[in-house]
Parts: C-alpha cells; structure tokens; sequence
C-alpha cells in the first residue's frame, strides 16, 4: 500500500488538475465564464429552481376527454349513416353515459330484426381501430381497442407537450425545460419567473375555436327552457350578460363552418374606428376559402366565434370575407387580445391540462439561499479542518487538502455532468464534508494502533491503509445505495440532494484513499521519521 | 506538529455489561415513539397531506394576528400562520381544499388578492391531492427499499447475524427520529424522508464499521469470551466512532444555525440522527450480536491477510 507506480501518481495528480480546471469557471462571474477559450471547461453548476428563483409546474392532460370526443364523434357518424339508411335505431350513445368511468364504447340498439345484418356491416368498417359486435336482441356495440385508446392518449400528450412549448416560447420565457413525466404528464420548469398567473391561465385554456353559424329560425328562449332543435346547440357568451346577470345565450349550428386549426397567424391590434383591441387572423387557402364560401351564402345573417365552449363574438356578416384574414372584437383588453392572439397562433391542446403541482420560489428567497448555503459551507468546512488540524497534526493537515480538494471535485462534477445543484444539495455537499474526513479518520485511527503495537512509522502507516481500506469501501458502500434509492425514487429537490451525496461519496474516497495516501507516502520517503506526528 | 488523542487508548468503557439499561432505553424510546405517532400523529406537509404553502415577506413586521383574521375569512379552512426567520416573514399553509386541482389554484389566487402586491411572494407551493398521495408512498418506498438493499448488503459481506443486528439497530434510529418529529411538532416533509434515509446511511455505516472490527477480532482472538471480545472492539473503535460525529455535527450545526429557516428542520433532523445513530451502532447493534448466536467457526474461511 505504500509503494506508488508511476503511472498511478500521475493519474492522481492530473485527476486533481482536471478537477480544480472544471470547478474553476465557477469563480469568476457568468459572462466571463461563458467567453473562457473553447478549450477550457466554461460550464458552470447550473442551478435548481429553489436556489435561481422560478416556477415549477406538473401538469396533466386530461386525456379521457380525447377519448369521449373520439366517442362522441363516433356517435354522430353512426348517426348519419343509420339516417342515410333508413335504419331505425333507438339508445343511440357512449355506454356508461357521459363522463362515464373510463368508457370505451358507443352502443345502440337497432329495432327491426332485418336491419341487424346491414347494420351489422354498414357499421362494421366505419371507424378504424374499433370492434364491433352485436347481439341477438340487436344491441350493437362498437367498443375502442386498447391500442387504439392508447395511441390517441400517446398522440394527445405528444401534441399538449408541442402546444405548451409553443405557447411558453411565445410569453418570452428564457430558458424553459418542458418534459413528459409519465403516461399523461408535462413538467415544465420557468427559471426566472416568480409569478406564474399568467402562464397558468395561457395553460389552463385548450383554445378550440371554431365558427358557427348562429341558428335564426328557432327560438333562443325555447332552447334554454330545453327544446334545443336537432342540429344546434345552446352556447353562453363569455363576456355579455343579461339583464338578470345570467351569461347571454346564443343557439348556434353544430356544424362547423370553418374550424381554427386552419389559422395561421393571429395578431393583436387596434380597431381602425373604435381603437378598441381586437385581434386579428388570417387563415391558410383552405380556411380562406371555406370561410370565403360560407360568409358570401351567408350575407347579413349572424356568425358565433366560439372558444372554448363559450361564445366570444357574434357579428352579422356584412360581405363576404374572400381575402382569409379576419378581424375578432369582443370586450378585448389590451392584454386578453395579446392572450387571445397568442393561443390562437400557438394552437389548440387536444385535452385540458390541470395543474397537479406547483412550486414557485421568488429570486430573494433563491439568493438568501445561497448566500445561507455558501456561509454554511465555508463555517462547516473551517470547523472541521480546524478540529482535523488539532486532533491529527500534520496527517490532520494532509486530510485538509484533501477535503478542500474534494469540494472543488464536487463542484467539478456538479459542473461537468450538469446535475442541477438544489437546496437540499447544499445541505448534502455540507454533511459530505462532515462525513468525508470519515475515511482519513478510520485510516489514522488505525495508524495510531499499529504504533501502539510496536510497528514502525512506515509500516504502521502501511497496515493502517491496508486494513482500513475494506471498512471504508463497506461503510461507503451502504451510504451510496442509500444515496441512488433517493436519485431513483425521490422527486425535485431531494434528488438534487441525492446527486451531491453520491457524488461527494465518490470524490471522498478517491481523495482519502489515493490523494491521501500519495502526500502521506511522499512525506514518510523524503523525511524517513522515526516516529509518526499522529 | 503532533495530534492531540480525543479518546485515550486505553479507554475501556463497560458497553456489554450495561447492554440492559440500553436495551431498556431503547425500548421506552421506540414505545414512546409509537405512542407519539398515535396520539400526537405526525405533522404532515404539504408534500404528503396536499395543500398550499406561501412564504411571504413583508415591508414592515407582520401582525399575525391580523392576518390570521384576514385570510380566516376566506372559508379555506385550516390557515396556519408562523414566523419564519424574522417578523416580516411568514409562512402561511392553508389546507386542501375541497374539489378539484383548480379549487386549489382558486385559493392562492384569493390569499394573493388578500394580501395584495405590497408583499413579496417568496415561495408558493402548492401540491394537489394526487400528487400528495403518490410522493408518500414514493417515500415509504424509498425507505423500504433502502433499508432492504442494506439489509441485503450486510448480510452478504458478513453473516446473517451481522445483517440483523444492523437492521435492527437502524430501525430503532429511523423510528426514534420519526418519534421526534411528532413530539417536536416538526413538519415532516419530503427533505425529512431524505434526512431519514441518510441518518439511515450514516447509522448503518458506523455500525459497519464497529462490526468489521468484531469480526477481526472474532478472527484473531478465537478463545476470548464473546462478551469481552464485543466490549473490545467497541472501545478500539470509539475514537473513530466519536472523531467522525463530531466533524459530521459540526458541519451540521452550522447548516443548521447558518444555512436559512428553509432547511433548519431538515438539519435538525440530521442531528438528532446522528446522534441516535452513534449511540445505536455502539450500544445497541454489537450487544444483539451476544443475543443472536453468533457462529464462531463459520468465521475461519476468511484468513487474515499478510500485511507486507
């Protein structure tokens, strides 16, 4: 244990070099070390939410609600074709009702005995990714397959993730990172942003928009006491009230006139005669045209902007709109009209999202914590290099390089591998540097023995490494799976915690059993003492 | 430059003999623990029982009293109101609201709009009830499985005798711990299961450590009485035993005196560990292995090794 090859005193010493180099750019400020030369290492420990000051969002998508519309639109295509066929049908409907648990299914029942077979074969193909039974009695069932339940939930977070993304870039958000968790799950980390409101309620809106027709020929008033005619439905404004203070209600076409997945740019701006904000789309030469189609068959009869479920404008259609850009005037504020035309560029989400968690830390609480952190570090490091100094003397000494080499490890790895630093983590780097001396201090314990049982200086400190190596790596062993277990099933900050433990287990025993060992060798072979200073 | 010796050689303190008067104390320990879980119940936090936790500060000293009565009206139920660090600081947690995630949403936007933006929101979590549920058992996971991938670790280096008598004594650590956040009242949060889980590593470690050396012992000195034999390697290693608390103290009652209100619970968790964990590993695991029929011939396999 005390003879070093060559080899292995340079990896030592170009192992501490390469440390010192990569925890180095953490000592001047950030700009500086961002233009440091390609060559050297300029990353910096990149710092977690808790300790930079920002917001920490979990969202879910409610992905169940893709499935209904799925359903939903199954039932309405069902519909249409037994219509076409003159199939009498009755209890036409999602099985299990809506909002049913979990419901995969639609389900109606054909009345007359000689349409079960067309029945049977006109709906058989209808829907891809469905099967379709029915029984003596003729109730049919066109049941979802797993797959196909799966793949639309897939394809529903894969596209909430994009529209969160495009919707956070488009608020200037520097710096996002938004990520899957789960099967239905988004985090999404805003380093920075200290008051979330407004990028909670840009997320908590789907922004479906769609244009309607509005229904002329039938009573609103009927509608609402109930009798809502086949091919309409009853919509309440966002904004305008009745005189009782009830929302206003509309009856509209369900048919979609033109939907807004064909808009291709939405601005907020002022209305050229009122000043008041508006905002502004146009749509791609698809959109264009329906749109252009549908308000010249439509002229001087009322159209409903609706989003959401809920109506936002409903203007009379004065000439037909051929050049695909149009104008939307509610009861706009500046900063909805900026909201609105957001959403509306970014897209709609396939589901609602609800937010699970949220976690947002103001910039002078993360700075207190650092600042705390950073003087509890150096007071706890300075208390046990001073307590190392008095109890070992100069091996105490020799411990000190290497715990102060093993904060600049810690910091080099935590730069290096970019492992976000946290709160926790400061505490974890802290009590490493309690427990690091740990292993010098079995070592030295030890020593101390061998001389009392009449070894040399030289052998003693042989034997004390030697024997002591296998306690160190079982005692550090047990740390360490401690350690992954909290990486593993621990979540945000005591993760962080989990990273720095780990880390500075490693560094520890690197610096104990090698860094150590070399100074405390090198010493023994150039004074050759008869007696050990422990 | 000459070190100064903590702990004489010489020292040798009676630990096997008074093995009754530890296992009596630790005992009513982990009776008194069980009772405090029982009847006091353990504060939960946020992370664990869902809700909203702010952490305000204020222009001027806060009074609570005031404020208790402003955010009481809500109707959102249980608020608690504390200082936290100084007088312009408080922490609010407000229960989990009836309904839904966007019920909880609904009440950090009434206390914002309560307390007005002349107060800088220094923190708002806020956990919803899905999310509670599954970091508990997240955590009692993290903690079964630790404990058990020790457990398995132990006993695989040394024997199962080994293995229990660690297991046991760690057990009585986490337990104790947990007993003294219910007695203090102390909220117990997602960072306590990690203080947990280290005070388990640290607990654990030093126990290995102490047995390494009875198994050294058992090796070299094959007629000595178990008893003093236990006795002996606890003293040959309580110099190492009370060197590492006293570095691993000291760094920790400086994060806890220093290091901010946020993690003080989770300090003083760690302290008390250590402390429970140092006691445990001496006092509690060596002297179970007299109770678990340690096999003395099993242990000749391993020769000692030559020492160049």
């Amino acid at each position: 244990m005390i003879y070093f090859a060559r080899w292995k005193i340079l990896t030592i010493i170009s192992l501490c070099l390469l440390g010192l180099a990569f925890a180095a750019p953490n000592f001047v400020d950030r700009h500086t070390a961002e233009n440091l030369p390609d060559w050297l290492p300029h990353k910096q420990v990149s710092l977690g939410l808790d300790l930079q000051g920002g917001s920490h969002l979990l969202l879910e998508v409610q992905s169940d609600a893709v499935i209904q519309e799925h359903l939903e639109a199954i039932v309405d295509t069902v519909r249409s074709e037994l219509r076409k066929q003159r199939i009498r049908y009755r209890a036409l409907g999602i099985n299990g009702g809506l909002n049913g648990d979990g419901s995969v299914s639609v389900g109606v029942a054909i009345t007359n005995l000689e349409d079960h077979e067309t029945a049977y074969e006109l709906l058989r193909n209808l829907e891809p990714g469905t099967d379709t039974e029915i029984d003596e009695s003729g109730q049919l069932t066109i049941e979802l397959l797993d797959q196909t339940v799966q793949d639309r939930r897939i394809s529903a977070i894969q596209q909430s993730i994009e529209i969160v993304r495009r919707r956070i870039d488009e608020t200037g958000v520097r710096e996002p990172t938004i990520q899957r968790q789960g099967d239905d799950r988004i985090l999404v980390q805003l380093p920075g942003v200290d008051d979330p409101e407004r990028i909670k309620d840009l997320l908590g809106q789907t922004a479906k928009m769609s244009f309607h027709l509005v229904d002329t020929e039938n009573s609103v008033d009927d509608a609402v006491a109930g009798r809502v005619p086949p091919g309409s439905k009853l919509m309440y404004s966002a904004d305008e009230v009745l005189p009782s203070g009830e929302p206003f209600p509309y009856l509209i076409k369900k048919r979609v006139m033109v939907s807004g997945e064909t808009l291709v740019d939405a601005q907020p701006s002022q209305d050229g005669r009122t000043g008041e904000p508006v905002v502004t789309f146009r749509f791609d030469t698809r959109g264009a045209k329906k749109f252009g189609d549908a308000t010249s068959k439509n002229i001087g009869r009322p159209f409903a902007i609706v989003l959401d479920g809920r109506v936002i404008s409903a203007p009379v259609i004065r000439d037909a709109i051929l050049g695909g850009f149009g104008q939307i005037s509610g009861t706009f504020s500046f900063q909805s009209a900026q909201d609105l035309a957001l959403l509306l560029r970014a897209g709609a989400l396939p589901a609602p999202l609800v937010i699970l968690e949220e976690r947002t830390v103001g910039p002078g609480l993360g700075a207190d914590s650092v600042a705390a952190g950073k003087i509890a570090s150096i007071v706890g490091l300075l208390a046990v290099i001073i307590f190392m100094a008095a109890t070992y003397g100069l091996f105490g000494l020799m411990a000190n390089v290497a715990l102060i080499m093993n904060m600049f490890l810690i910091l080099a790895a935590l730069s290096a591998l970019q492992a976000t630093l946290t709160l926790p983590g400061i505490a974890g780097i802290v009590l490493t540097i309690g427990m690091a001396v740990d292993a010098n201090v079995l070592v030295f314990e030890r020593i101390r023995e061998e001389v009392r049982v009449g070894r040399t200086a030289m052998s003693a400190v042989d034997a004390g490494y030697s024997r002591a190596l296998k306690t160190i790596i079982d005692a550090n062993v047990t740390t360490l799976i401690a350690a992954i277990l909290l990486y593993t099933f621990g979540s945000g900050p005591v993760r962080g915690f989990a990273v720095t433990l780990a880390i500075g287990i490693v560094t520890s025993m690197f610096t104990a059993i090698m860094l150590v060992r070399l100074l405390a060798v090198s010493w023994l072979r150039s004074r050759k003492p008869d007696q050990l200073p422990l | 430059m000459r070190g100064i010796q903590l702990i004489p050689a010489s020292i040798a303190l009676q630990f096997i003999p008074k093995k009754t008067l530890f296992f009596g104390f630790s005992i009513l320990l982990l009776l008194s623990s069980i009772g405090l879980y029982v009847g006091k119940g353990l504060n939960l936090g946020i992370d664990f029982k869902g809700g909203i936790l702010m952490e305000i500060r204020a222009e001027s000293a806060v009074d609570i009293a005031e404020m208790r009565r402003d955010l009481g009206s809500l109707g959102l139920g249980e608020v608690a109101l504390q200082t936290f660090g100084g007088p312009t600081d408080v922490l609010i947690r407000i229960q989990k609201q009836d309904g839904d995630e966007t019920a909880q949403q609904a009440a950090v936007e009434l206390v914002k709009e309560t307390l007005g933006s002349s107060v800088d929101y220094r923190r708002t979590e806020f956990v919803g009830p899905k999310i509670s549920e599954e970091l508990f058992w997240d955590g009692v996971l993290a903690v079964g499985l630790a404990l058990t991938a020790m457990l398995v670790y132990i006993w695989f280096r040394f024997e199962w005798q080994f293995g229990l008598g660690a297991i046991i004594a760690l057990g009585h650590d986490v337990f104790a711990t947990i007993g003294v956040f219910a007695l203090m009242g102390l909220e117990f949060n997602l960072s306590t299961v990690a203080a947990v889980l280290t005070i388990a590593g640290y607990s654990i470690n030093d126990t290995v450590v102490i047995y390494d050396r009875v198994r050294e012992n058992l090796r070299k000195y094959k007629t000595k009485p178990l008893p003093e034999l236990l006795n002996d390697s606890i003293n040959q290693t309580l110099s190492r035993t009370v060197m590492t608390s006293v570095t691993t103290l000291l760094a920790l009652l400086s994060l806890f005196v220093l290091g901010g209100p946020v993690i003080a619970d989770f300090s003083f968790a760690m302290i008390f560990g250590v402390i429970i964990g140092t006691y445990s590993s001496a006092c509690l695991a060596v002297p179970l292995l007299l109770h678990l029929k340690l096999d003395r011939a099993g242990l000749d396999e391993e020769p000692v090794e030559k020492i160049a």
